[in-house]
């Protein structure tokens, strides 16, 4: 941006003043980077569309903070200075009908004002949307379902689900991420705050997004456009890594599952009722007869931080919870209750939970 | 001419429309259009009580983040069902149907409006589509959003879809009957002498208003048709897995969409045209800006629907075109507010009721209208889009903007309505705590919204709890706020002192005819000389 430079470190007083009005009310200052409590404030942006959003809030916010304090000091003004008095004898104050000049100046003013907004918002959104994908960016396709997230990272060859991993990208030296966003059923939204703007997924309108985290760490959002009963679970978990963490994490998800020598008893066993069962028909877990694809990835289930999109976090007792009882942590989610013995659900989790 | 006539006791005249009949034949199939205003009144005020409930459920429920009272699934419906409630069959028909029905022949010098019996028609039709739509929602709901996108809608939501469109369809033609009838009726009836120039504002918003109706509701009706062909019949038309394209209901959606939310707003800027002139005495600065606003933002109303897209991934250029159309609209609203403060400059402003009202509507449609900028700015509706901050936005401008000026409109006409006054203290102070209790509701959730938290959320992070609380504080206060006007105002109808025809001593021909009229008005037909607002001897000229 060339007219307007949106630079934050110097618009730092305006910033300090609303982070410090922000963050008693929203926790904005809990926890350091990386801890899931991290706040989703946008007065914390750490990619370069949320850094250009911010600025753009500020002078926005500026702008229509001063109209306000304007328009509102001359409604008070005339309010309390022209009062009707006790006193008051009925008589009609001098009529005016209207000022052709004053009628021009407060039509051609706020024109004035709009267009200058019209023009900073429409440069900040162009740089944003119309940014060019360097070679070095990292691809992934996200695909929203009814309240989860399947992640295809096509380049490495694997697909997981609801925990998103990217490479930490230099300012100095970008290497960013582009997000080509699908739908499998209705519309969804992608948005983490703290990287970027929202955009919509829609079924058959293949959208794409951007983003370039300049800090390590773990970033939330949540799902932005109204999907249906669990809408409000299907949450966002960005984790930002340095590239060397993030090659060692693509490593680890190309492998296979582990085979039935690798597992005690009560593994293999559940193993065999996961391929016996409905649950292959939904869920895809590599090196094994289960491929279906209407529910995540389960191949390196044990390698997330949460299940059910965030809802709660992958612990062996919620596990074993959410496959016997989805309702009892997200009703209303595509995932059905099986008709499974209390052993069978035992052995099953003890097979999940060998899915590293 | 110093008109506050002190009339020592005014006293009822003895026969008036609303004594004229009795029996319950005389409401039901009165062709009058003041008692059929009273219909509406008494439906809407119902559908008002029953959005306003799932509201305070609503707020109920966010006081904790995992939810206080129900299920994620109910609460989908509650807001489907009150926002779907509040928008089709009390907002839109507010103004209109009860202050219109009631004021539009009376402002003109007219004894009735132009097809009376079409006018009573269009109140059944408005109660069979309530019903329909008040069916749908007691067997189950529906769980889609006022929005009702597809292809959520079409094929993955489950609930009474059909039956609830249904009920909009028709409520649809309700107001393209009442749109028709009242712009036959602004060029048909007038009175002798009365040229557009002399018409009170509140007719021109009006006008501006029936247009909209007339051209927005055939687009809804059709789309949802369409809503019905797909899902019964499975004809692929918004659904892609049949072929169709979701986004094109965007586009059909938000072209009715955003001309609706004018027709919920434009009549009662004019509502507010005639309080402050009321209220200040004083004719309303700029007149013809003021009247010429108003058309201006009906005709562009119907070129900025692609605002509502701009996260959908349509072309940055299109983006460019709608966020210019946008800026656009807000300029006749600023002349609008501009125009009313410099009435208020040397006026004598009084404090009643209806003119507090009319000063509420102007700082809040400040707000509304303002935090509006930040949605029409492409940089920061990606951030603001569907969160908070859009709930709070649009509630300031139909909450904050509208319904303060149908509340200040029931007050400034409700004598000339009932011949009866209310108590005036009680009606500042409830006016007050609907100021306070509105702020404190939606207040906060401008900063929820800009801190992240996406609007249709059933359960929340933590982090958004203090602010949540404040705001369903503040709806409590609100509510109470709502329900005083209803007990006054029925005590003032029965019990109230008399008020005689201009308690106000406020121009304009409803103020020359007794309160309550007599059924036909104006027993000679009345010849107009004057502009409207002819307040004051004598008629400085500045400019
Ligand atoms: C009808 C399809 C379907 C069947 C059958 C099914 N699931 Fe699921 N499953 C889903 C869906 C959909 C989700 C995502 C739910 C959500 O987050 O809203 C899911 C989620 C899960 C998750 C959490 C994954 C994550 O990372 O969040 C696990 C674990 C799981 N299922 C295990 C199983 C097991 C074990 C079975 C068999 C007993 C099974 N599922 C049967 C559809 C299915
Ligand atoms: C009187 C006090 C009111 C309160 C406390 C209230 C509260 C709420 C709440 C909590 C929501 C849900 C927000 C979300 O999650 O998106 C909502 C949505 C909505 N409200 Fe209100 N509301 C009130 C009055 C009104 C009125 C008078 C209107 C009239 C037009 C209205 C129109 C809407 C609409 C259109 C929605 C969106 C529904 C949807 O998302 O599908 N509200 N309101
Ligand atoms: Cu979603
Ligand atoms: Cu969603």
């Amino acid at each position: 941006m060339r007219f307007l430079k949106f630079d934050n470190s110097k618009a730092g007083w305006a910033l300090q003043i609303l982070v410090v009005l922000a963050s008693p009310l929203s926790g904005a200052s809990a926890g350091p980077p990386g801890d899931p409590s991290t706040s989703t404030s946008i007065f914390r942006p750490a990619s370069t569309p949320a850094d250009s959003i911010l600025g753009l809030s500020l002078f926005v916010f500026a702008i229509t903070g001063t109209i306000f304090l304007i328009v509102a000091g001359l409604l008070i003004y005339s309010a309390v200075k022209f009062r009707r008095r006790r006193n008051d004898d009925g008589r009609e104050p001098a009529q005016i009908y209207g000022s052709n000049q004053l009628e021009l100046a407060w039509t051609v003013i706020p024109v004035l004002i709009v267009v200058v907004l019209f023009l900073t918002a429409a440069r900040v959104i162009h740089a944003i949307q119309d940014a060019r994908k360097p070679a070095n960016a990292t691809e992934v396709t996200v695909v929203g379902h009814q309240f989860w997230w399947e992640y295809r990272y096509s380049q490495f060859d694997f697909v997981t689900a609801n925990e998103l991993h990217v490479p930490v990208s230099d300012p100095k030296d970008p290497s960013p991420t582009f997000l080509t966003l699908l739908s499998a059923d209705t519309d969804h939204s992608f948005w983490v705050p703290r990287l970027a703007g929202k955009t919509d997924l829609i079924p058959n309108h293949p959208n794409t997004t951007w983003i370039d985290p300049h800090e390590a760490g773990l970033y939330l959002g949540q799902c932005a456009q109204y999907c249906g009963t669990q809408h409000a679970k299907m949450l966002l978990r960005v984790y930002v890594q340095t590239r060397a963490d993030f090659d060692s994490w693509v490593k680890a998800q190309q492998q296979s599952s582990p085979v039935n020598a690798q597992m005690d008893q009560e593994a293999a066993e559940g193993k065999r009722i996961f391929e016996g069962t409905a649950c292959i028909n939904c869920h895809a877990v590599r090196g094994t007869v289960a491929n279906g694809r209407f529910g995540p990835d389960l191949t390196h289930l044990m390698s997330r931080d949460t299940i059910a999109a965030g809802a709660v976090p992958n612990t062996p007792a919620n596990l074993r919870l959410w496959i016997q009882t989805p309702d009892a942590i997200k009703p209303g989610s595509l995932m059905p209750a099986m008709n499974l013995s209390d052993e069978d659900f035992d052995r099953l989790a003890a097979y999940l939970l060998t899915l590293h | 001419m110093s008109t506050v006539a002190v009339e020592v006791t005014p006293t009822l005249p003895e026969v008036h429309y609303l004594n004229a009949d009795y029996g319950w034949r005389s409401w039901l199939f009165t062709t009058d259009h003041k008692r059929i205003a009273w219909l509406y009144l008494f439906a809407i005020t119902g559908f008002f009580a029953v959005g306003g409930l799932m509201a305070t459920l609503m707020r109920l429920n966010l006081v904790e983040p995992q939810g206080a009272l129900m299920e994620p699934a109910s609460y989908n419906k509650l807001f489907t069902a009150h926002g779907l409630i509040m928008i089709f069959f009390f907002l839109a028909p507010s103004i209109p149907t009860v202050l219109g029905n009631f004021l539009i022949p009376i402002m003109i010098g007219a004894r009735d409006v132009a097809f009376p019996k079409l006018n009573l028609l269009s109140w059944y039709i408005f109660m069979l589509a309530g019903s329909v739509f008040m069916l749908a929602v007691i067997r189950g709901g529906v769980d889609t959003g006022w929005t009702l996108y597809t292809p959520l809608s079409t094929t993955y939501a489950n609930g009474h879809v059909l039956s609830a469109a249904v009920g909009i369809f028709i409520s649809g033609f309700s107001s393209i009957l009442t749109g028709l009838n009242f712009m036959v009726t602004i060029h048909k009836m007038r009175a002798p002498g009365m040229t557009w120039f002399r018409l009170p504002l509140f007719i021109w918003s009006l006008y501006a208003t029936s247009v909209i109706f007339v051209l927005a509701m055939p687009v809804i009706a059709i789309t949802l048709a369409l809503i019905a062909l797909e899902r019964v019949f499975h004809v692929g038309i918004f659904d892609p897995a049949l072929g169709g394209d979701p986004i094109l209901f965007q586009h059909l959606f938000w072209f009715f969409g955003h001309p609706e939310v004018y027709i919920l707003i434009l009549p009662s800027m004019g509502v507010i045209s005639e309080l402050v002139a009321a209220g200040c005495r004083k004719r309303v600065f700029g007149y013809s800006f003021v009247a010429f606003s108003s058309v201006a933002i009906a005709a562009i109303s119907f070129m900025v629907w692609g605002l509502h897209m701009f996260l959908t991934g349509q072309s940055v250029y299109a983006g460019f075109v709608f966020s210019a159309l946008s800026f656009a609209v807000a300029i006749p609203s600023a002349i609008k507010v501009f125009n009313w403060t410099a009435t208020m400059h040397k006026a004598s402003v009084s404090y009643d009721a209806p003119m507090l009202y009319a000063i509420g509507f102007i700082g809040l449609f400040t707000i509304g209208g303002l935090t509006g900028l930040f949605l029409a700015s492409l940089g920061t509706d990606v951030h603001l889009h569907d969160t908070y901050f859009v709930v709070a936005h649009f509630h300031y401008v139909m909450v904050g903007g509208a319904i303060m000026g149908y509340l200040g409109g029931l007050h400034l006409w409700w004598p000339k309505m009932t011949g009866k006054l209310y108590p005036e203290a009680w009606a500042r102070f409830a006016c007050l705590l609907v100021f306070a209790g509105f702020n404190l509701t939606f207040g906060p959730q401008f900063i929820l919204g800009y801190l992240g938290m996406p609007r249709r959320y059933a359960v929340y992070p933590p982090e958004f709890q203090v602010l949540n609380v404040m705001s369903s504080a503040g709806a409590s206060i609100l509510a109470v706020g709502y329900f005083i006007p209803l007990v006054y105002f029925t005590w003032s109808a029965f019990k109230g002192p008399v008020a005689g025809p201009n308690p106000w001593g406020a121009k304009g021909l409803e103020w020359t005819i007794p309160s309550p009229p007599p059924t036909n008005n104006f027993d000679v037909t009345p010849i107009v000389t004057q502009e409207a607002y002819a307040y004051g001897h004598e008629e400085a000229h500045v400019g």
